[in-house]
């Protein structure tokens, strides 16, 4: 389903992703792990046609997303590390305004908003603006609306950060649900090692743009004699503080933070 | 077009719903009517001009339209890094339906602000010399809401944070306003002035109000008419490029 050879991605002199292969089957799912600066982002926004690849093929589902952009777009769906969402809409338009971007006609629109909503327990707020949506809240309403179209694979970047552990673990109990139903393909970039361990069929470990390993954690654990993923991890990628500076977006996130009405 | 018709209807929902936001920016223009209006008031009639009020309500009724248009497009500028933007840039659209949708209606809602702050003034005792003026004044509230709702897309793609916000207000927004004719008449200014003012969009849209409503030109219908026109389809044009260019 997805298909990744030699990709490489240089933002002038600086390699962020260096000459990466790796193949995701459909319906599994696949878990990106990698310290801070990494090159975890930078993959999924190259997969996810926000960023042109220096070099390299990538292939979706049969298509190369550089090329026949808006078809691959319609095959899947992503949810970002910050909210995409509208916080001046309800939940329910929300979600309608996606399905009329990803050309969902209109019965299945409705039908499908009222199938999510109510499978990631978030019916009973349809009309309520998102603006009032705790953090969970606001994360499942993202996820629900990423399988809105059926896409064939959908992005996770960091789904459950800042979540407690019963949002985190209801958002997965419904993903892998969809995962089997809908044998949807996931792709997802995380920092907690136990939901990788728990969640993913296979996973590949991201270092200085580099894949340092992939496989099943059982595997991973077995490569580096390491009795958890933590560790594996761990011994992996070296256990030295990866400090990167605030960028621009960090600094609009702290504007917004002081701005946002309690 | 779907996409296009619901970017647009998001727009005017934000608008809709947000009633203290409404308050405030017809706030700012109802200070300079009230304020400047009636305090340089007499100072204008006794210099033989007439009335001020009347002088300047085609220009508060420009410059609230101007403020609107431009801010719709800056406020991009939030959604750009981390809201709604990257939900449409990521989606199976074409970029210029969604610069086309959030365009028309960042105009469409400065063209509302426009005509309530025209309310405004005729409660405020403005008097346009024929009530059939009203529909042209309309026409030139919409083209100065075009021209700017486009600016502002083009400037809301390219600005990444807040410093180049303030940047652009104080150094872009700013004198585009005051240099408009919105306030004082563009007649007898010295040469550097009469330069700088006729490079100004709004100056054009300004003068199409006032002539429409007041009957004083300083230009002319068609002069104001073909270079708004004008104007208006280079920022297009460049909103369009650049809001293509933007890299997630």
């Amino acid at each position: 389903m997805i298909s990744v050879s030699n990709l490489v991605k240089k933002f002038g002199d600086v390699t962020a992703v260096d000459d990466i292969s790796f193949d995701v089957a459909q319906g599994e799912i696949f878990a990106f792990l990698g310290p801070n600066g990494a090159g975890k982002t930078t993959t999924i926004k190259m997969l996810t046609t926000l960023l042109r690849p220096t070099s390299g093929r990538i292939e979706l589902d049969g298509l190369d997303p550089t090329v026949k952009q808006k078809l691959a777009r319609q095959r899947f769906g992503i949810v970002f590390q910050d909210a995409s969402l509208d916080n001046e809409q309800t939940a329910y338009e929300n979600m309608d305004l996606h399905g009329v971007l990803y050309h969902v006609p209109r019965k299945v629109r409705a039908q499908r908003t009222e199938e999510l909503l109510k499978l990631f327990e978030l019916w009973e707020r349809k009309d309520a603006y998102v603006k009032t949506f705790s953090g969970g809240m606001k994360r499942r309403l993202e996820i629900a609306r990423g399988f809105l179209h059926t896409p064939k694979i959908l992005f996770l970047d960091e789904p459950t950060l800042g979540l407690d552990p019963q949002s985190r673990n209801q958002l997965w109990t419904h993903v892998k649900r969809l995962n089997e139903t809908e044998k949807t393909t996931v792709f997802l970039t995380t920092h907690y090692m136990d939901e990788a361990d728990r969640v993913a069929h296979r996973i590949a470990i991201m270092d200085h743009g580099k894949i340092v390993a992939q496989g099943t954690s059982a595997e991973l654990k077995e490569q580096t004699g390491a009795d958890s993923l933590e560790a594996a991890f761990l011994a992996l990628t070296g256990s030295s503080l990866r400090d990167e500076g605030a960028d621009s977006k960090d600094r609009l996130r702290q504007m917004a933070q002081m701005f946002q009405r309690r | 077009m779907g996409a296009i018709y619901i970017l647009w209807l998001r727009e005017l929902k934000r608008y809709v719903r947000s009633r203290v936001q409404i308050v405030v920016s017809l706030g700012q223009p109802c200070l300079y009517l009230m304020a400047l209006g009636f305090g340089l008031g007499p100072v204008f009639q006794q210099a033989g001009h007439g009335s001020y009020l009347q002088f300047m309500a085609p220009g508060v009724v420009g410059m609230t339209v101007l403020f609107s248009s431009v801010f719709s497009g800056i406020a991009m500028l939030w959604d750009r890094q981390f809201g709604f933007l990257k939900e449409t840039l990521v989606a199976p659209v074409s970029r210029m339906q969604i610069m086309i949708g959030r365009t028309l209606g960042g105009a469409t809602v400065a063209v509302i602000q426009g005509t309530l702050i025209l309310i405004i003034c005729l409660i405020a005792g403005f008097r346009p010399h024929s009530w059939f003026a009203i529909p042209l004044a309309f026409l030139f509230v919409v083209m100065i809401a075009i021209v700017f709702a486009a600016l502002g897309t083009a400037i809301g793609s390219v600005i990444k944070d807040m410093q180049g916000f303030q940047l652009v207000m104080n150094f872009l927004v700013m004198p585009i306003f005051f240099l408009s004719g919105a306030l004082f008449p563009l007649a007898n200014l010295p040469l550097a002035m009469t330069i700088i003012t006729r490079l100004d969009p709004l100056a054009y849209g300004v003068d199409g109000l006032r002539g429409v409503l007041i009957n004083t030109w300083h230009f002319s219908l068609a002069f104001d008419v073909a270079l708004l026109a004008g104007i208006a389809a280079v920022f297009l044009s460049a909103g369009a490029y650049l809001f293509t260019r933007i890299e997630a």
